[in-house]
């Protein structure tokens, strides 16, 4: 027999980002529990409001399954003595609280053992639930906490102010911090009553009738409808932001939304500074004409059902007004210094105590901005002038008002200024890309500026020992570092990896680590490919791209996989034989530590390499010697592999990896057929040494695109490929 | 329509009505209603406390000349301390916006997260910024920190921005427009002072004289702190007047800090001397309203 089951934990308003995670964690607990407590339930779903979190099940077992477990006792040997139960056995039989009769022998692989079936008849999900609960739901995890009694009582997001649970037609007794469970919930604060009695079947209707969308998609949904229908025939749109979507629909129980006019001459203002206000201090939709330009409008989304007065839209109309006057009147303020009457005063600005002030900051960026120029052959002198400037707008009136756009009223201000569009766009520019979906800067200038300044910050930094440790990096290193990545790769700037690291191996590991996340998170690169490619060389990242599409189109192939399992074992053997360092000679990384060895998926049936103890490592020849060569398979795969390696020189001197990889693949027959024919480990010495150059070099050659002894057999790969650390990792940089 | 003094009145009011001493603002240098001592020290300890009353907080740095309409060097606001906070403590808050006039029904009204912290008072609790129709008008939060010390017992407080709250009921622009009482503006009654405090404050204050009344006030603080342990008579111990030298290093080193005298690094620093004071105050505050713990077995 099963029922419905409803939780609701009704609260104070919680943070709107946090109200997902926390849905997640309730269903993870829930889920934990159901498993421990042997429960089946069916149909679990979350939804939530900033007021509650609500769980509901749609089918929850009445009752936990009945257990049986078998306790094992003494030996048999020591239980009974001619027939008749010891000590041991009515002792055991005590504590089992049954007679010596109840009990049974019990075979294990020590010897027969007294034993009892001890069953338990499964407890009701109810009084499982009640008792569970509680704990439960102060589980639930939350970036921060807070206590609202006296010292020392519960913890939750914000104070708990009642709570609906419900088995069926049953509440589901429990308390928490003297707020009991019941059947009651709560209406929106000014449309609903402030209590509701549900039942499980009719909780939305109630609420709804009560002024609550109970579900989060629901609400994001009409927002968007209603918008569209508010903005139909006017000429205008929103312009779409997912993010404020989303914040709009966890901030509001019973979202509507009020479209807003303001003054056009506030359009004489940038843009971007109208957007920002809009956006991130009063969390409107800006509006944009059929044109896309911007309009004076915003679309306001209201925690009520309706303005029938127009009270709400002329408050915030009054609101915008304001905050656009302060607006023009820094912007106008701040046009009376140039920046470059600014510099100096950078020096009263601190960047990080132990490295200096900005103006500090300013001379190393230049100086770094300009070697950066002449390494990627480009123009020095705009990248230094903006350089020079790019920081300065944290002196003026409407950067420390709206931070946000530290930047780009930096570049807005030089435009003004009269600064050459390279410079202004430089600075407008430098801080991007703010996160792996913002996209790199889009003019040169920008890209250099941007990689200086963010260089500067992580060699400073890591040479203070402010290096980024869990999920502590307070000067957010880490986006810096994909930035520059990002920068690298996706501004074809083939800057070396390791020269941009200053010398410095922490820094150098710290970015390598970031190009891995880049490539496998951000790109969706198999971490096997990846690997394989990193291991033959990480300095030129446009290169590392370059390998990595060549690897990816290659793959699919039908000899791709199998050759590399055959690289994979030419390796081993290598190794086994102390031949050569058995690696990538062309790679500057270290190649990961192999895989456990296991037997090559494709090694010939009849014929395993047997780790034949070698009495002295052979040593690698200069050549293959063609004389010593069997005829056969031997001479084949040479052949084969001497015109081969001509083709994939070329190919790899015209970057053009995929030509190169698929001649690589083209050997995979003459591969097959050497190894089922011919045994490397030859008797003679000779022969033995010839045959492991001729593997060597094979191995070398395909080793300078990647190593193919990292690419793991394709549903292997598939089911190792997730990454929880990074996944999470990438959601904070979101 | 209701003057300023009429909603001052009438908050006032209704706090009483719900249990709350009215106060009247503290007569030292405020930068918050939180540092006055009603907030400060009442929040620390075991006894509930409910107070009410408004303050002119100043914040020098924010000084217009008078001539920006929404920002003030001193503004009034309304601080309500609920100690320990009502399990209806918004409602009760929504209650007040009522009572001043505003339909709810007819506008809209949203908690964004805002977490208050005061790194000079060693203090910090979690709350919201309460939104009326796009416009912050109330600063809400619950306590959980003062002075460096957990609290025993969580309030709530409240901060109404009062010219702020005034300009939306009298639909007003400039908060100078606000008619505070009736035929008399909020200019009237307070142009001069915002005028002659951002002169003051931006280009008239003497720094060496400040930093020089800076380090007395904190040096007489010191010397006070240092006497409280060996004290002997702890419930006559100047608590309140060693807290005064605390407010009064705090709004000096706002006006050095309007005036430009107090550069990135060494603002850390002095915060740091500041909030030093501020925890030691607090301290001893806790310790003096304990009442003397008699080992047990000198009590039985």
């Amino acid at each position: 027999m099963s029922v419905p089951f409803l939780l609701e934990i009704g609260t104070e308003e919680i943070p709107d980002w946090m109200i997902e995670p926390a849905l997640a964690s309730l269903s993870s607990l829930f889920g934990d529990l159901l498993a421990t407590e042997r429960l089946e339930a069916g149909g679990i779903r979350t939804d939530a409001t900033p007021r509650r979190l609500v769980l509901r099940a749609a089918e929850l077992a009445e009752r936990q399954a009945d257990a049986e477990e078998l306790v094992t006792g003494p030996p048999v040997s020591a239980a009974f003595k001619d027939g008749q139960p010891t000590g041991a056995a009515l002792g055991f039989a005590r504590k089992m609280g049954v007679d010596v009769a109840a009990l049974e022998r019990h075979e294990t692989p020590r010897g027969e053992y007294v034993a009892y079936r001890k069953k338990t008849a499964g407890r009701a999900s109810r009084d499982i639930l009640a008792a569970a609960l509680p704990e439960l739901i102060l589980k639930i995890q939350w970036p921060k906490t807070m206590y609202w009694g006296a010292k020392g009582g519960p913890r939750f997001i914000r104070p708990i102010r009642w709570l609906v649970a419900l088995a069926g037609t049953e509440v589901v007794p429990f308390e928490i911090a003297g707020v009991r469970s019941g059947a009651v919930s709560s209406g929106h604060r000014q449309l609903g009553a402030a209590e509701v009695p549900v039942t499980i079947e009719d909780f939305d209707k109630q609420l709804y009738e009560n002024g609550v969308i109970v579900s989060g998609a629901v609400r994001r949904i009409k927002i968007g409808a209603q918008i569209d229908a508010l903005l139909m025939g006017k000429g205008l749109r929103i312009r779409e932001d997912a993010a404020l979507l989303e914040t709009l629909a966890y901030i509001t129980e019973r979202p509507s939304p009020v479209l807003g006019t303001f003054d056009k001459e506030y359009l004489s203002l940038p843009a971007e500074v109208l957007v920002t206000v809009m956006r991130h201090h009063q969390k409107y939709f800006s509006v944009e004409d059929e044109e896309g330009r911007l309009a004076p409008h915003f679309v306001a989304v209201m925690n009520t059902s309706s303005d029938p007065e127009g009270l709400v839209r002329q408050g915030n109309e009054r609101v915008t007004r304001a905050r656009f006057n302060d607006a023009r009147f820094f912007w106008s303020v701040d046009l009376k210094k140039t920046l470059a009457d600014r510099v100096a005063d950078l020096a009263h600005v601190t960047f990080q105590t132990k490295l200096g002030s900005y103006l500090a900051k300013t001379k190393r960026v230049q100086k770094l901005a300009r070697k950066l120029a002449k390494l990627a052959k480009a123009d020095p002198a705009p990248v230094e002038r903006a350089a020079l400037l790019a920081k300065c707008d944290l002196t003026t009136d409407m950067v420390k008002e709206l931070t946000e756009l530290q930047g780009v009223m930096g570049g807005l201000y030089a435009r003004e200024q009269g600064e050459p569009e390279e410079v202004w766009r430089a600075i407008y520019e430098h801080y991007k890309p703010e996160s792996m979906e913002d996209a790199i800067p889009a003019t040169p200038a920008g890209r250099l500026l941007s990689l200086a300044d963010k260089l500067d910050t992580l060699q400073g930094c890591f040479k203070i020992g402010l290096v980024p440790t869990g999920s502590k990096d307070p000067l957010a290193l880490r986006r810096a570092a994909q930035g520059v990545v990002k920068i690298l790769v996706e501004g074809r700037l083939s800057l070396s990896l390791s020269k941009l690291a200053d010398g410095d191996q922490g820094l150098a590991e710290f970015l390598l680590d970031r190009v891995r996340y880049y490539f496998k998170d951000v790109r969706g690169f198999r971490y096997d490919e990846v690997n394989a490619v990193l291991a033959a060389g990480h300095d030129n990242l446009p290169d590392v791209e370059s390998r990595l599409e060549a690897i990816q189109a290659v793959r699919p192939t039908e000899n791709f996989e199998p050759l590399a399992a055959s690289f994979k074992r030419i390796k081993n053997i290598l190794r086994q034989a102390g031949f050569g360092g058995g690696g990538a000679e062309g790679g500057q990384a270290e190649a990961p530590a192999a895989p456990a060895e296991g037997p090559a998926p494709q090694a010939a049936a009849g014929q395993a390499e047997p780790p034949a103890p070698q009495p002295e490592a052979p040593a690698p020849q200069v050549g293959v010697d063609a004389a010593r060569l069997e005829p056969g398979p031997e001479t084949e795969l040479f052949q084969a592999f001497e015109k081969l390696r001509r083709r994939v020189k070329r190919a790899r001197g015209k970057k053009q990896y995929q030509a190169a990889l698929e001649a690589i693949a083209s050997i995979r027959p003459q591969v097959d057929l050497f190894f089922d024919k011919v045994l490397v480990n030859a008797p003679d010495p000779d022969v033995r040494r010839n045959r492991l150059t001729l593997l060597h070099q094979l191995l070398c050659e395909s080793s300078a695109i990647a190593d193919f002894s990292e690419i793991v057999a394709t549903e292997a790969a598939a089911s190792a490929g997730a990454d929880k650390t990074e996944l999470q990792e990438r959601k904070q940089d979101l | 329509m209701d003057t300023f003094q009429d909603v001052l009145f009438k908050l006032k009011k209704y706090w009483s009505d719900r249990g709350c001493i009215i106060q009247e603002p503290y007569d030292v240098e405020v930068g918050a209603g939180t540092m006055a001592p009603e907030t400060f020290l009442r929040v620390l300890g075991p006894k509930p406390y409910r107070v009410a009353y408004v303050q002119p907080s100043r914040r020098p740095a924010d000084g217009r000349y008078g001539e920006n309409p929404n920002r003030l060097y001193k503004h009034w606001q309304l601080q309500v301390i609920l100690k320990p906070s009502p399990a209806d403590v918004i409602d009760q808050y929504l209650g007040s916006l009522e009572a001043i006039g505003i339909d709810l029904r007819k506008h809209d009204i949203k908690f964004e997260e805002d977490n208050w912290e005061a790194p000079t008072l060693g203090a910090w609790g979690v709350g919201w910024q309460v939104m009326l129709d796009g416009l912050e008008i109330t600063q809400f939060t619950y306590f959980q920190q003062c002075g460096g010390i957990d609290l025993d017992l969580v309030p709530a407080e409240l901060t109404y921005g009062l010219e702020r709250l005034t300009a939306f009921l009298q639909v007003k622009d400039s908060v100078y427009d606000i008619e505070w009482a009736p035929g008399v503006s909020y200019g009237d009654v307070r142009l001069a002072d915002e005028l002659q405090n951002s002169v003051y404050n931006f280009e008239l204050a003497d720094v060496a004289t400040l930093w020089k009344l800076f380090d007395l006030h904190e040096a007489e603080c010191q010397r006070l702190l240092a006497l409280y342990p060996d004290y002997p008579e702890k419930p006559r111990f100047p608590v309140l007047p060693t807290y005064e030298h605390v407010l009064k290093c705090s709004h000096l080193f706002n006006l050095l800090d309007s005036r430009g005298a107090i550069s990135v690094t060494e603002r850390v620093a002095v915060i740091g001397r500041v909030r030093k004071l501020a925890l030691g105050a607090a301290a001893c505050w806790v310790d003096q309203q304990t009442p003397v713990a008699v080992p047990a077995e000198v009590a039985q």
